[in-house]
């Protein structure tokens, strides 16, 4: 194990004191690598795997990080991420490069700890202030009474100062846009609070609320950083599935050799070569090479297609059997990839108008607390003619009406939901996605890479003869086409051997694999290179010279649990539809099969998009799951979004929800829990409500003494995050 | 009631220590990874030299 000295409990985490301790030592820039460990769970593991780390040469620290199971290496800048991963796939842990660049935000999550920071001194105040008050409310008196108010607000002032922050300055916001929000009546209960506690005890009157100011800004707080915990989590998630693609490219040299470059290094004119498996990193044209294209994550199609020079190719699409060559025409922000993010902005505008349920709550809460203190207010000014006796009532209704439990309401809910669907594998992005999701009643499948996993199986091999399957398999086995692969699998598994005496077996990348056989020629590949018609359905063809080629067809394999989903979601009274853009013929295959009634086929993205917008125009509340580019402006036009974690990033980020996991089964759970979590906020709402008709007429009617405040507040608060907590325990 | 005048000094001041220190274990990361921490000591390996 490496033990030079480090400066924190956790350094790799810790980039200041860890670049400063090594800027000392070594002057030349370091390499920051990044690693995903999906499969790391136990102590032994964190020793295990930081012990190899660092016994990799030229490895200066690992630390891992098992909260969000990732390696951080400091190591020479010689060292790449694949030694490591190397290293780690010999000591049996599956690792995955993550783009540090990509990741930098998350390590440094300011606003998370800013706001713990303020939550503790809070915390700190509240404890010692509440002390003191359980000292006056037992019967102090006179001068001790004085002391312990003025001790009380010499540790409220200045932890409220520092604290309540967030409420000034959201409020500020608000007010000085014209608007109310839930912050305006909190700062106003603070500070009145405050301001009445302050002339009060200078008076030596015998109420003062700094406790409760302090524990309304704690609550609050507490609240706040539960909802910032929630999406953080998230967010962190939701970098990590961005990072795992990391942005590299093999640019040709002049001298014929290849470097690997960044692809933000790129420029137009620059020859790529893209390997056999590999995405597209860029727009462009082919200039040498024959292969195949599958572009099923941009177009929805399912068919590869025929590559060769001369032709357009587009980023994101993945290069299937030979090598190519391409040559860039657009790059980064200017490629077809990036274009889609204008229709998304335009369709996101429309789902921005969604105000989130506790913003209608703060609608209807804000305005009625402000009238009722006032109210309460201007009556007892009328009816004592005592602005003391007055304005202290105007603050205990403020603090009453506690708006606490309304800060906690939504928060407490929300992360009880995420947590519990983030264990089943859901992510969630936004914070309003969960109520968006409560409310549907229609939803949009894709079928390319959604419904379906990307992968083909065949279909008709009980229509061969033995013979055919055996020189087919023996052909299959030559080449890593996809089509090759599965065909290979389904014979072996038939139990069919390779037929003998195959010669001069040889991949024609474009094409197919090729092979004599019995001094035959012997074909195994795309229709027209085999002389067949060219059909609908996905197929391999089989020539033996000299006869009829014949087909083998395959179809794509039903991702994990999507029957399920769609079984729950129809018994849940959704109305289903499935949109594609792949043909017809395996559209409606695949319809039927799920029993969806409704499908439309060769669907572009602007009329994916244009049919989800119809849909909400007619009054329904679409929920749209999909992963390619040709659904993402769909994603974004749509109430709320699904996109499974092989989508491409830019469908990723046009949708609320992220599936984590193979399987598309917790879709259906996900909007049960979705509906429970409304439900709960909604009582929650109720529950608050049912404090201020009770606790509001004794404040007005000056009863509430500040043991009152203190009670209804922290009763409401409790009560409101237990009923929130009650989510977790069903399944 | 004079002993109020000690009492209530060292009872914040104790309590500022204890904020004090809380401020110190989030300045210097240590809730980043609660889980790894959490199984980090059951691991024998920094007995004899603890990791700074």
């Amino acid at each position: 194990m490496n033990t030079a000295a480090r400066p924190s409990a956790c350094p790799a985490c810790s980039a200041a004191p860890a670049a400063e301790d090594l800027a000392a030592r070594a002057p030349q820039k370091n390499a920051r690598i990044a690693l995903s460990l999906p499969t790391i769970h136990c102590a032994g593991c964190i020793t295990t795997v930081e012990k190899g780390l660092s016994a990799h040469p030229g490895v200066h620290s690992a630390r891992v990080n098992l909260t969000l199971k990732r390696a951080s290496v400091e190591a020479d800048p010689d060292v790449t991420a694949e030694d490591l991963t190397g290293v780690l796939d010999r000591l049996g842990y599956e690792a995955h490069e993550l783009d540090a660049g990509t990741l930098s935000a998350t390590e440094t999550d300011r606003a998370g700890r800013d706001l713990m920071m303020r939550l503790a001194v809070a915390g700190f105040a509240s404890m010692n202030v509440m002390l003191l008050s359980i000292a006056v409310w037992s019967g102090a008196e006179g001068v001790t009474r004085d002391l312990f108010h003025w001790v009380s607000a010499a540790i409220a002032l200045p932890a409220i100062a520092f604290s309540a922050q967030p409420f000034f300055r959201n409020a500020w916001a608000a007010l000085s846009a014209g608007r109310l929000n839930m912050d305006v009546p909190i700062s106003l209960a603070i500070l009145l609070a405050v301001v009445t506690s302050l002339w009060e005890t200078s008076l030596s009157g015998e109420h003062a609320y700094f406790d409760a100011a302090i524990a309304l800004t704690f609550f609050l707080l507490a609240g706040r950083f539960l909802d910032h915990r929630t999406r953080a989590v998230a967010r962190s998630a939701a970098e990590e599935l961005a990072a795992l693609e990391v942005p590299r490219a093999l640019r040709v040299r002049d001298d014929g050799g290849t470097e690997q470059v960044a692809i933000a290094e790129l420029a137009a004119g620059d020859l790529v070569l893209v390997r056999p498996g590999g995405r597209m990193p860029v727009d462009g044209e082919i200039v040498e090479g024959a292969s195949e294209l599958d572009r099923s994550l941009l177009t929805g199609e399912t068919l590869p297609v025929r590559a060769q020079p001369g032709m357009a190719v587009s980023a994101g699409e993945v290069n299937l059997t030979g090598p190519l060559t391409v040559r860039a025409t657009a790059v980064g922000e200017e490629s077809s990839l990036h274009r889609m993010a204008e229709l998304v902005a335009v369709a996101e505008s429309g789902r921005s108008r969604y105000t989130s349920l506790a913003d209608k709550a703060a609608k209807l809460y804000a305005p009625g607390v402000h009238i009722l203190a006032a109210l309460s207010f201007a009556g007892w000014l009328l009816w004592s003619g005592d602005l003391r006796i007055s304005l202290n009532i105007a603050a205990a209704v403020l603090i009453i009406t506690c708006p606490c439990a309304l800060g906690l309401a939504v928060p407490a809910v929300t992360t009880a939901a995420s947590g519990r669907l983030f264990r089943k594998g859901l992510l969630i992005k936004n914070a309003t996605a969960l109520e968006r999701l409560a409310q549907v009643d229609t939803v949009v499948l894709d079928k390319t890479g959604t419904l379906t996993a990307g992968t083909p199986v065949l279909t008709n091999l009980d229509a061969h003869e033995g013979q055919d399957l055996g020189l087919a398999l023996a052909l299959a086995e030559g080449s890593a086409h996809p089509l090759s692969r599965a065909l290979a699998e389904a014979a072996r598994a038939a139990g069919v051997k390779p037929a003998p005496g195959i010669e001069a077996l040889a991949e024609v990348p474009g094409h197919g694999t090729e092979a004599r056989w019995q001094g035959r020629r012997v074909r195994l590949g795309r229709a027209d290179w085999v002389g067949a018609e060219t059909g609908v359905t996905t197929a391999a063809w089989l020539s033996i010279e000299g006869r009829d080629p014949v087909a083998f067809t395959f179809t794509d394999r039903l991702r994990e649990g999507a029957e399920a989903a769609v079984d729950a979601l129809r018994a849940d009274g959704m109305r289903i539809l499935l949109f594609s853009g792949d043909s017809a013929a395996p559209v409606r295959d695949l319809a039927d099969r799920l029993g969806i009634a409704e499908w439309a086929a060769g669907m572009r993205p602007e009329d994916k998009a244009a049919r989800v917008e119809a849909l909400s125009a007619e009054g329904a509340r679409v929920l749209m799951i999909g992963d390619g580019l040709n659904d993402t402006a769909a994603l974004a036009a749509a109430h709320a979004s699904i996109s499974p974690a092989s989508a491409l990033d830019a469908a990723r980020v046009a949708s609320d929800i992220v599936l984590l996991g193979g399987n598309l089964e917790p879709v259906a759970d996900a909007i049960a829990v979705a509906r429970s979590a409304t439900k709960r906020i909604h009582e929650n709402f109720s529950l608050a409500t049912i404090y201020n008709v009770i606790a509001v007429p004794i404040a007005v009617i000056g009863w509430a003494t500040p043991l009152v405040a203190a009670l209804a507040m922290s009763a409401s608060s409790i009560t409101v995050s237990l009923n929130a907590l009650r989510l977790r325990g069903r399944s | 009631m004079n002993i109020l005048a000690y009492l209530i000094p060292i009872s914040v001041f104790l309590g500022a220590v204890g904020l004090a220190f809380f401020v110190y274990t989030v300045r210097s990361r240590q809730y980043d990874d609660p889980e790894g921490d959490a199984r980090r000591i059951l691991s024998d390996e920094y007995d004899d030299h603890p990791k700074p």
